[in-house]
Order: structure tokens, then C-alpha cells, then sequence
């Protein structure tokens, strides 16, 4: 399996007023196709940053981001929108779920940027609800969810375009044990009979422990990379 | 393009916010319902001012007679017997001039059975009736051969035909007029107020001989008060004008040099002239007030663009999750155009359901003349849609602008 993803000396600052926030400081990673990846770290550590890095959501202030051999940084806005919807599936902690549109609709999402017709968006986006057991809520808007169904939702959405690599930041940080264990049973899942890279941020080690790699960021540097079967070194 | 969802997509938006979307909505309505009846009233008027010169006749050429003085005392237009039969048949047989008739009139008073009414008594030719645009409604019109004989017939229009008459038919009567016999040929046809509010129905049209041989005399034999033509087209009304003047001092012998050197003897006056200077009138009137109409709907496009840009602020991280799934920055854009259009040719096409409303109530409560032309209704729709996206082109490109992170952020 060739480097998935390859992150050369990323550097990400912000500037507030006067003083400049150093976030990541010349981070190095390496990902390959299939791993599933737990990235951890305390608040403030720039782990968040990185991901929206990895989901071309933001961009990086300096340093290279090669997405399958291609340079990230080199891309225009088009191409961008075109990776976040067809190589990429972000899920997110809040899950991000449009409100006044049902269940359906919200999964259809991406179909939509991708110029799928009607018929066929509402065909696979129904085929995606059902694998996530969620076909009966079809017509249901995100309030009339639980939170584990309103992620179920977001990974449906996320899954829809068949992207090769998953992103998700603290997927289970608003849903209780139970739910989230089936969140992560889920994604294991995708990893395991589909052969999808993911990578998920958290702070549970729980959660942490689905994954076969864990990676720890503290500073806005990668502090520790290894197998999770490991006994993990918790400086804190 | 995928223009088609994104419709959809900015449907369902702004059903989200019916009130917004209705508020919004009301600049234009009343901006466009302004424009079309501003444009309806406009044109009304215009209608009106078209309608009282074709009902004067169109094309119209007075040719009066020159001054007089008398005692010391000049006698004003017309006063001078200056023109003659002759005269008007010259200038009927100018190829600028459709039709001429002498004309020759005063008051009389008519009697009939019980009934006796004063009105003025008209001594013309044939061919005025093709001057004026005048139909004759029963009965036949006089011809040349009773111009000739000077025989004692007439035309009646409607208000005196209405006072001696009352709702029997008059043609094939015989009335008096100053104690003579004449035989009703005919009734003509309505005509209505003249542009000076004159009734142009209390008339009656006689045989101009016979109105200067039985009724009125002649202050010299064949004169005549003036002489109504009638150009060939509205282009050719100033040549015609050009042309009787020429032919007029050619006929009184007026010329320029010599000795001899007289003042016209007679005016001629371009009706249609005046006829166009009014209409003009109306026509800047009309573009004023359709003007002034635009300005509301200038600031129903404002209102949009304030109100779009509330709505992208508000709406940030739904832009944000937009972004985040693969939407393109035009995508975004034109989502917003699409919403912004969309209020405003809804608000447009009530706008002229409103105006045509409005003009309709103008019609039946005020009376006031008001017509919608197809051209006005495209129009403002048209300038309606152009407002809606210019207008929804800054906040929808400001919300295209937005970084996925900072708009998922909010």
C-alpha cells in the first residue's frame, strides 16, 4: 500500500490582532491506504487543524499536503470542492446536518455538487440510509433524530460519493457509551470489508482503541506514532 | 449546470422564512405595481389626447382669412372676406392635400314641430366630412350636385338631432332653419368634446352655397370664414402648410419685392402641430412619473440586497456544510441568485397583478383613462429580474467568498 497521505513540515499559524498563534509546528506524517488511525492530543494541540488540513478544509500556512501524490496546496478552489466531495467524507462532532432538510435530502448532499440526477441521487442516498440502518427515518429532519441516528446520517452522507479516505473529528464526543460504540463499530466496519482509510480524532481512549494506529499531537508536533496494541504513553 | 436542484435548494430557503421572504418581496411589489400604473396612467392620457385629435380630424390644416379694420377698429382674425370658394378648390387640388372644403357658419335657430334650439349652422362642402374623419350614421350624406344647386338639405349631429327630435329618427324630416324649409339627408355620427371642451355634436351641416345664398349671405360673392384640408400624411403636413401659402399668395397676388409689397391676407394654421406638441407633452409627463415609479423599485432592489446579506450571515454554516461536501464557489453564488431572483420576479409579477389592479379601481372610481400594454408588463419584468440579480450578486458572491473552516466555525 503506497502513502495515502503524506504531510512534509506543516506549519499552520493564526493571527489574532497583534500576536500570531503558532497551531502546527513542521508536522510529519505519513498515512497508507486501509489503516484506520486514531489522532489524539490535548485541546489546543492543533489536532483539529490538522484535520481540516487533511479535509481540505483550511489550508496550511506552510509545508506540503500530498492527497494521493497530488499537492494539495497547488490546487484551486474548484478542484478542492471537487476532492471534499468525491475523495473525502467528513464527519463531524456537531454533525453538521443541513436543519430544515430531512434525512433523504441531507445524505443526497453531495450527489448534488457532483451533478447526480434527481432519481439517482434519491436512489443511492436511500441504499446509503439503509446500510446504516436508518431507512425508516428517511423523511425525518435532524431534530426529529436522536444524536446517534443524526450521525448515522452524517456518515451516510459522508459515504455517499465512495470515498477512499474518511475524516472524523470526535464523531462520538456528543453521544453516549452505547451510541458510540456503535458509531465505532460502524467504522471499523467500513475500514475492515471495504477498505476505506480513516482517520477519526478523539480524546477517549476508548474510542482511541478501535483504531489500529494510534498517533499523539502535543504542540503542533506528533509526539508519538505507533500500533495501539502498544501500552500507550499518557503523559498526561 | 445544475441549476435545476439548486432551484429547489433555494425554494425550500426561503419558504424556511415566509415573512422575510414575503417583506422582501413587498419593495418590489410596490415598486413594480408603481411602474406599471404610472406607465397605464401615462398612457391613458396619451390615448386621450390621440383620440381628440383623430376625432378633431387628423392632419389638419385651418386656413383663415386675413384682418380687416373698420373704423379704426381692427376687426381680428377672419374678419376680412379675403378667401373665396375658389380658393378652397385650388387648394384641394394640391397633391400634399388630401381633402379641402370651405367653411362658412353662424348661429341659426332651428325649429321643428314644438321644439326650437339655437346652434351654429355650417355651410360646407362634401369633402369636410372626410376632413374631420366624420361618418354619417343614417340617411346619406348632401353631394357636389347639391353645392351646385344650393339646395336646402342638411346634416344633423347628435345634440341638435337629441333637442328637436328627441328619439325619433330624423332623417327624411324637414326642419327650419331662420323660417326656410331643409330635408334632413342625414345624422352623423357622435363626435364628442373637442380638445377645448367645445360639443362638437351641436352643429349643423348645410350646402356651403346655400349657407351663403339663403342663411348667412356673403360680404362679397363666393367668400368664405376659412378653409378647413387635410394633408396627406402627418411627414407631409408642413409641406402642405408650405404649399397653400405659396399657392395663396400666388392666387391674391402677394409678393415680396417691389413696391407692392403686401402682407398675407391669410393664416394658415398646422392643427397637427399642436396635436404633437401635446402629445409630446404627455409623453415627457409620462416618462416623468414612470421615472419617479423607478426609483421605488430601485429601493425594492436595495431592500433585497440588504436583506440577502442579513440571510448570508445567518446562514453561514449552512454555507459552510455546503462547502464541506463539495460545493463549488459558483455553486454558491448561484444558490443566492436564484433566491434573490427568485423574490423579486414573484414580487415583480404580483407587482403588476397590483397595478393593474390599482388601474382598474383608477378606471371605475376616478375615471381616469388607464391601459396596460404588454410592452409595460415585460418590461418591468424584465428590469425587475435585472435589479434582482444585480442586486443578489454582491451578498451571494460575498457568501461564495466565505472559507469552508471559518463559515463551519460559526
Amino acid at each position: 500500500m503506497a502513502g495515502l497521505i503524506r504531510v512534509e513540515q506543516l506549519c499552520k499559524s493564526y493571527r489574532s490582532g497583534d500576536q500570531t498563534q503558532e497551531v502546527l509546528k513542521g508536522l510529519d506524517l505519513q498515512i497508507n491506504a486501509g489503516e484506520l488511525v486514531a489522532i489524539m492530543g490535548q485541546s489546543g494541540s492543533g489536532k483539529s487543524t490538522l484535520m481540516n488540513i487533511l479535509g481540505c478544509l483550511d489550508v496550511p500556512s506552510a509545508g506540503r499536503y500530498l492527497l494521493d501524490g497530488q499537492d494539495v496546496g497547488r490546487l484551486d478552489s474548484d478542484r478542492l470542492a471537487q476532492l471534499r466531495g468525491r475523495q473525502i467524507g467528513f464527519v463531524f462532532q456537531g454533525f453538521n446536518l443541513l436543519p430544515r432538510n430531512n434525512a433523504l435530502e441531507n445524505v443526497a448532499l453531495p450527489l448534488l455538487y457532483a451533478g447526480v440526477a434527481k432519481v439517482e441521487r434519491h436512489r443511492r442516498a436511500m441504499a446509503m440510509l439503509e446500510q446504516v440502518g436508518l431507512a425508516d427515518y428517511a423523511s425525518r429532519r435532524p431534530n426529529q433524530l436522536s444524536g446517534g441516528q443524526q450521525q448515522r446520517v452524517a456518515i451516510a452522507r459522508a459515504l455517499i460519493n465512495q470515498p477512499q479516505l474518511i475524516l472524523a473529528d470526535e464523531p462520538t464526543g456528543n453521544l453516549d457509551t452505547q451510541t458510540s460504540a456503535e458509531i465505532m463499530d460502524l467504522f471499523q466496519c467500513l475500514n475492515r470489508d471495504r477498505h476505506i482509510t480513516v482517520i477519526l480524532v478523539t480524546h477517549a481512549v476508548e474510542v482511541a482503541m478501535y483504531a489500529s494506529r494510534l498517533i499523539r499531537i502535543s504542540d503542533g508536533r506528533v509526539v508519538n506514532d505507533g500500533p495501539t496494541t502498544q501500552p500507550i504513553n499518557n503523559p498526561s | 449546470m445544475i441549476i435545476t436542484p439548486l432551484l429547489g435548494e433555494a425554494w425550500s430557503a426561503m419558504r424556511a422564512n415566509r415573512t422575510r421572504s414575503f417583506l422582501t418581496m413587498l419593495g418590489m411589489i410596490i415598486g413594480v405595481a408603481a411602474v406599471v400604473l404610472m406607465l397605464a396612467f401615462g398612457r391613458g392620457a396619451q390615448d386621450n389626447i390621440n383620440d381628440s385629435i383623430a376625432r378633431m380630424g387628423s392632419n389638419l390644416l385651418i386656413i383663415l382669412s386675413g384682418t380687416t379694420t373698420s373704423g379704426g377698429l381692427r376687426m381680428g382674425m377672419g374678419s376680412s372676406p379675403t378667401l373665396s370658394l375658389d380658393d378652397a378648390k385650388a387648394i384641394a387640388e394640391l397633391p400634399t392635400i388630401a381633402h379641402a372644403s370651405p367653411v362658412t357658419s353662424g348661429l341659426a335657430q332651428l325649429i321643428y314641430g314644438s321644439n326650437n334650439w339655437s346652434t351654429q349652422v355650417t355651410g360646407v362642402m362634401p369633402d369636410y366630412l372626410s376632413v374631420r374623419n366624420w361618418l354619417v350614421v343614417e340617411g346619406v350624406a348632401f353631394g357636389e350636385a347639391d353645392v351646385r344647386a344650393g339646395t336646402q338639405v342638411c346634416l344633423l349631429g347628435q345634440t341638435a338631432a337629441e333637442n328637436l327630435f328627441g328619439s325619433t329618427n330624423p332623417v327624411g324630416k324637414t326642419l327650419r332653419i331662420k323660417q326656410m324649409p331643409f330635408l334632413v339627408v342625414g345624422l352623423l355620427e357622435r363626435k364628442g368634446q373637442s380638445m377645448e371642451g367645445r360639443n362638437q355634436d351641436d352643429v349643423v351641416l348645410v350646402p356651403v352655397t346655400t349657407a351663403q345664398r339663403r342663411l348667412f349671405g356673403a360680404s362679397f360673392p363666393g367668400s368664405v370664414q376659412h378653409i378647413m384640408a387635410q394633408a396627406v400624411s402627418t411627414e407631409l403636413a408642413g409641406q402642405a402648410q408650405e404649399d397653400i401659402t405659396v399657392l395663396l399668395r400666388q392666387r391674391h397676388r402677394i409678393t415680396d419685392q417691389g413696391l407692392a409689397n403686401k402682407q398675407d391676407d391669410f393664416t394658415v394654421r398646422n392643427l397637427s402641430e399642436l396635436a404633437k406638441t401635446a402629445a409630446a407633452t404627455t409623453e415627457t409627463f409620462s416618462l416623468l412619473l414612470g421615472a419617479i415609479a423607478s426609483i421605488s423599485l430601485l429601493v425594492g432592489g436595495i431592500g433585497i440586497m440588504n436583506i440577502m446579506l442579513v440571510s448570508v450571515t445567518e446562514r453561514t454554516r449552512e454555507i459552510g456544510i455546503r462547502l464541506a461536501v463539495g460545493a463549488r464557489r459558483r455553486d454558491i453564488t448561484t444558490q443566492f441568485l436564484i433566491e434573490s431572483a427568485i423574490i423579486s420576479v414573484f414580487g415583480c409579477l404580483i407587482g403588476i397583478v397590483v397595478g393593474m389592479g390599482g388601474a382598474w379601481l383608477g378606471q371605475v372610481l376616478f375615471g381616469l383613462n388607464a391601459v396596460i400594454t404588454g410592452t409595460s408588463v415585460l418590461l418591468s419584468l424584465l428590469v425587475a429580474g435585472g435589479i434582482g440579480i444585480f442586486f443578489g450578486l454582491y451578498p451571494a458572491r460575498k457568501a461564495a467568498q466565505l472559507n469552508p473552516i471559518d463559515a463551519l466555525r460559526q
